[in-house]
């Protein structure tokens, strides 16, 4: 079996923090560890101003190893409001990259 | 991590704080709560939650949360309780009430609540069968939440609407009959944080993957404002002047449904002679957006079919909320999208279950006629205004509080307050709210945590459930479901189980009624044909039957909304009334209009030179509901520190860098916040959230953790400022300055 990564469509992902919290629950990390971390880039642009939101996995985050060995999904996958991101292959979720813009792949580990 | 089992059931508040619908499961281990889950099954949410809801155990847990019932020992504001027994605790509750009845009357006890939790049913509920009419959202100034939208939609078109994104249907997007709205207008609301008057904000970002486009009023630049084909960045305050200016445009383009608004409207007209008042050149002066944004916006909206849309509550807050909601209201009938796919769609609870007893037919059966007359009689802002006597059984806030300080026309002796944390929440003018609740001779608080009200004023605090605890259901449009208890933790109760019991001592006739909890609830869930039990037992949760008066669509072709039948609307008319009769016989203007708000730089020049910035307070965050959850570890690190949001250029203006302490003031008084620099705030407008105390600072007096320095409502008067009585609570147009802090805090 080959690589596995997280694939988040950052064009949907409203910063809504699930994933962080849903991560830290499933991991039981204390306040101050972060399993995946949501960023806030805003800029003016040209004739507007762009917000968008990009969860970053840490080096804590383990692909919800203990949950995908039983085929259920990690928990911020499962949980995200947005339901923008994706757990799967890293070779199938390239596939989806083909299709759809505005997206990032990780390959935490 | 391992569990005994998981228990299914529904949010509605208290846990993640909410109104509440999703799916919940909870994973039980030696009869504690170790995980919280979404319900992948449930239609509403499909698996997903917010953050609050993930951090359940952290709230349920807390070390500080109040697990059994306490008496104040020392002075108010001391912060010394102690112990007691809920049957002593219930006791001196009985007496001092009935004695305060005995004394004054049983209108002298003001039920307070806040927003969230199935709080509706169990205070009503507990408050007629004491004998008060006093129901009341205190502090909640102008009552400008949501029942200013409820009283236009029911004016205009006898029923409340939503956005549809096939909440009533099992089957969601897939149903064959749904269709995806083309464009959306968001209107004063960031869906993201939550869920908002039952709605899961994230159906927004589910209809956008489905092609919506979308037209944004705000005056933030939101996440889905970056997102939009056009946005509008208004002035805040001043939506009802861009609502007439836009149904200005749909007439004077011919944009509108012809054959819906032939068919099923009255006072078309009227209407078109009172929009003729606002071309969008006036409009645009008045609101800051430019002539051709508001042209473009109405044109995208009403050529799209269907079209939808979403709305918050700055438009109760605007200056004569009702007369702007009923302006929005009238949008979505001149278009014809009311009540199809995709549309705004009338939204009646699933199978017409309500909480709790909403209709004068059901009040008089469980109550008497005579009693409910009474009722209207003695009921704060009664007299004053015919909204508050003839739509809702609610109290008017700004009139109460001015009447607990004066006892003018009846002394108000008692509290009991219920889901509210006054004064670290929706008071507007704290100082004034915690004046009037000192004077009070008994104040009971029903709450989780101890909070800037508890501590100020509370003479009895009630330990209450959490969602994970309680036995109750939800029944706020869809789908009609079950709350499930699966633990218990000290000696908390939930808000039906405290109320039931003292309803009873105060109503014997109750007794005989409803032995328990369940008995109530099944009685409430009768036009369901199902029992609390079997509701649970297929799953917890239905939605309303195809063909039935709580399903959509196009009911009024069908005849499904008027109890006599006929097919049309639950208006005097039966038609949709552009010119309202309801409004016209509560000597209301029967039209929209535009008012502006009572301070800003049009009406009162001076104070807007002294005070150049308009505070819009209340923005949401996800990781909090209204004043909850400051001193849950995963939430606060979230979202820290208590801000104001600052455009880049008054920055520089008043010298403040990003992530300083600033002062923000006005006559009232003032705070101070932490600065956030960002493009995202209209440079003439901050944006202060709302809610703000420090649980981790101390909470006796002076203190009480912190409100007086960082509480936004202090700077904001109250009113009434609306005439219907309900609206314009000053909230999001208050004006005032930013300086430095020069060091003050931290
Ligand atoms: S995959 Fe699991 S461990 Fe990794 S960020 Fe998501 S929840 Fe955390
Ligand atoms: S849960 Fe989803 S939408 Fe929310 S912040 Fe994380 S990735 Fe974004
Ligand atoms: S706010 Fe929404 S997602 Fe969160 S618990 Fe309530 S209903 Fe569920």
């Amino acid at each position: 079996m080959g690589r596995k990564g997280l694939f988040i469509d950052y064009e949907f992902c409203t910063g809504c923090h699930t994933c962080e919290v849903a991560c830290k629950q499933e991991n039981s990390y204390p306040a101050g560890l972060w399993g995946i971390k949501v960023n806030e880039i805003v800029l003016e642009s040209l004739d507007k101003v762009e917000i968008n939101y990009l969860p970053f996995p840490t080096e804590l985050c383990n692909l919800c190893a203990n949950r995908t060995v039983n085929g259920e999904r990690p928990s911020c996958v499962k949980h995200c409001q947005a339901d923008c991101m994706k757990y799967g292959e890293l070779t199938e979720l390239v596939k989806e990259m083909e299709n759809k813009p505005k997206t990032v792949l990780f390959a935490p580990k | 991590m391992g569990y005994d089992n998981v228990v299914t059931t529904t949010a509605w508040s208290p846990g993640p704080g909410c109104h509440g619908g999703c799916g919940v499961k909870l994973y039980i281990k030696n009869g504690k709560v170790v995980k919280v889950e979404g319900d992948e099954n449930h239609p509403f949410s499909q698996g997903r939650a917010c953050p609050r809801l993930l951090a359940l155990t952290q709230y349920m847990y807390h070390p500080d949360r109040i697990t059994y019932p306490l008496k104040r020992v020392g002075a108010r504001g001391e912060g010394k309780f102690e112990r007691i027994t809920w049957d002593e605790a219930l006791d001196t509750v009985e007496e001092k009430f009935s004695n305060i009845k005995a004394e004054y009357g049983p209108e002298s006890v003001l039920f307070c609540q806040g927003t969230g939790r199935d709080i509706g049913g169990p205070i009503s509920f507990l408050a007629y069968s004491y004998g008060s009419p006093n129901w009341i959202q205190l502090g909640l100034a102008g009552h400008s939440c949501y029942t200013p939208r409820l009283g236009a939609m029911m004016a205009t078109h006898g029923d409340y609407a939503v956005l549809d994104a096939g909440q009533f249907s099992e089957k969601r997007y897939a149903d064959p009959e749904y269709e995806v709205p083309k464009v959306i207008i968001i209107w004063g609301q960031n869906p993201m944080p939550g869920c908002p008057d039952g709605f899961f904000g994230h159906w927004i970002v589910d209809c956008m993957k489905r092609g919506s486009k979308l037209i944004v009023v705000d005056p933030r630049w939101t996440w889905f404002a970056s997102r939009s084909e056009k946005f509008l960045q208004i002035r805040p305050g001043t939506d009802g002047a861009l609502a007439m200016g836009m149904i200005n445009v749909i007439i004077s383009e011919d944009l509108y449904d012809q054959e819906f608004v032939k068919n099923w409207t009255e006072g078309f007209d009227d209407l078109k002679r009172r929009a003729a008042e606002y071309p969008p050149q006036k409009v645009a002066a008045i609101t800051w957006i430019p002539e051709a944004d508001i042209i473009a916006a109405a044109r995208l909206y009403a050529s799209a079919k269907p079209a939808a849309i979403q709305w918050g509550v700055p438009i109760d807050k605007c200056p004569e909320g009702s007369t702007v909601a009923q302006a929005i209201a009238h949008l979505w009938c001149l278009t014809g999208n009311l009540d199809v796919p995709g549309g705004n769609v009338i939204a009646r609870p699933a199978y017409g279950v309500t909480t709790y007893p909403f209709s004068t037919q059901e009040m008089h059966e469980l109550y008497g006629e005579e009693f409910v007359r009474r009722l209207n009689e003695k009921r704060i802002g009664a007299k004053e205004f015919a909204m508050v006597r003839n739509f809702r059984g609610w109290a008017q806030p700004d009139l109460a509080v001015k009447q607990m300080l004066t006892g003018d026309p009846y002394p108000i002796k008692a509290c009991w307050i219920q889901t509210s944390n006054v004064l670290g929440g929706q008071a507007a003018d704290t100082a004034l709210h915690y004046e009037a609740l000192k004077k009070m001779e008994f104040v009971v608080v029903a709450d989780l945590f101890h909070n800037p009200t508890t501590m100020a004023v509370a003479d009895i605090v009630l330990p209450v459930a959490s969602i994970a605890e309680k036995e109750s259901f939800r029944s706020w449009w869809v789908p009609l479901q079950v709350i499930v208890p699966a633990v218990e933790v000290g000696e908390c109760r939930s808000d039906w189980e405290i109320n039931l019991e003292l309803a009873k001592r105060f109503n014997p006739e109750l007794a005989k009624r409803y032995g328990s909890v369940k008995d109530l609830i099944n009685d409430r869930l009768k036009p369901c044909g199902l029992t609390y039990d079997e509701l649970k037992a297929q799953g917890g949760w239905i939605m309303p039957p195809e063909n039935s008066a709580s399903r959509p669509y196009r009911r009024y072709e069908k005849g499904l909304l008027r109890p006599d039948g006929k097919p049309g609307f639950r208006t005097p008319t039966g038609k949709v009334e552009f010119a309202s009769k309801s409004y016209e016989e509560w000597g209301l203007d029967s039209l929209p209009y535009y008012s502006e708000p009572p301070e800003s730089e049009v009406r009162t020049p001076e104070v807007y030179k002294k005070y150049p910035l308009v505070m819009v307070t209340g923005r949401r965050s996800s990781v909090y509901f209204h004043s909850e959850h400051r001193m849950i570890p995963w939430l606060r690190e979230c979202d820290p520190y208590p801000i104001v949001e600052i455009h880049p250029s008054v920055a520089e203006q008043v010298g403040i860098d990003d992530g300083e302490w600033v002062v923000i003031e006005n006559d009232r008084g003032s705070i101070k916040r932490k600065a956030k620099v960002t493009p995202i705030v209209h440079p003439k407008v901050i944006s202060v959230p709302h809610g703000w105390w420090l649980p981790e600072e101390d909470g006796c007096e002076p203190n009480l953790f912190g409100i007086w320095d960082i509480n936004c409502n202090k700077l904001v008067h109250i009113g009434p400022g609306a005439k219907s009585g309900y609206g314009g609570g000053a909230y999001k147009t208050a004006l005032v300055r930013v300086k430095k802090a020069n060091g003050a805090v931290e």
